[in-house]
């Protein structure tokens, strides 16, 4: 990833080049997804257990995103609300 | 959001396949996504250090901007820990780090995987997939009453991206280079977050 990073950076502003990358980045995202599908689907465990398995994601997205708001409320209250943006 | 319904599909479509063994035996025995995530990791890494945005928004919040990041980092893990505590079958650290996963459920699924195995890796796909469908559905509900830079916390990596549309929509355009500053940390992060989390912990 940092080499990528470095890389990005001394290319930067080269529209079409960005967007080719993005596009496989699309791609090696949905090859790998597809990957980790096949193993799912060949893993009787996770078949039988996919209503537990749900539940456990559901709960953990409740927590994960609350706890995140509520520091940001605390933070926006505290660092952003009277702060007007400076000038652009 | 159209992405996020492809990325389902393809996963879909490897689990049916999986199921009725619709496979030749090199695909069964080998494991290509090792591979694979090297590959993304180093795309994801040439996409992130070609937008210069980021740069901009830091020189125009100086060190505030980098509290949003940090307020996800914490509440996620926070909120994820307590989780934890209604499963008896769920360890503190496989609860974090899928919580760690920010709403990048892509990445975060697959690092799960190699780490944790299958089920956490499923659950950290389940988990920050809906992460992401929240934040576009919710984000004018918590712009009203969590504060401008709720929609950017629930967002997490996606703010950057995905849920940047909506984002700048609920708290407005005054926001969208905080948004985008707070996906890229954080996209950044979670591997190594991730990856601490799991091994150390």
């Amino acid at each position: 990833m940092v080499a990528g990073m470095i890389i990005g950076t001394i290319l930067n502003d080269k529209k079409r080049f960005i967007f080719i990358i993005d596009k496989l980045v699309n791609w090696a995202i949905y090859a790998l997804l597809f990957l980790l599908g096949i193993s799912v689907g060949l893993n009787k465990t996770i078949i039988n257990h996919l209503d537990n398995i749900g539940l456990k994601s559901l709960a953990i997205t409740f927590g994960a995103v609350l706890g995140s708001i509520l520091f940001a409320l605390i933070t926006y209250k505290i660092f952003f609300k009277k702060t007007k943006t400076p000038v652009k | 959001m159209k992405n996020s319904l492809i990325i389902l599909l393809f996963f879909i479509s490897g689990v049916i396949l999986g199921l009725f063994h619709f496979l030749p035996d090199v695909m069964v025995n080998n494991d290509f996504s090792k591979y694979a995530l090297y590959v993304l990791m180093f795309l994801v890494g040439i996409s992130v250090g070609s937008d210069k945005s980021s740069w901009k928004a830091i020189k125009q919040y100086k060190f505030k901007i980098f509290l949003v990041p940090v307020c996800v980092i914490i509440g996620s893990l926070l909120g994820s820990l307590l989780i934890s505590f209604l499963f008896s079958d769920l360890k503190i650290k496989e609860a974090m780090a899928v919580g760690a996963g920010f709403g990048y459920y892509s990445l975060s699924s697959i690092f799960i995987t190699e780490i944790s195995g299958y089920t956490l890796g499923v659950i950290a796909l389940l988990s920050n997939i809906l992460r992401e469908i929240i934040t576009l559905l919710a984000s004018p509900l918590f712009a009203k009453y969590f504060g401008k830079l709720a929609p950017i916390a629930s967002g997490g990596a996606t703010s950057m991206d995905t849920t940047l549309p909506i984002i700048v929509k609920s708290s407005g355009k005054e926001y969208a280079m905080i948004s985008v500053f707070n996906g890229i940390v954080l996209t950044i992060l979670v591997p190594f977050l991730i990856t601490i989390i799991l091994k150390l912990l």
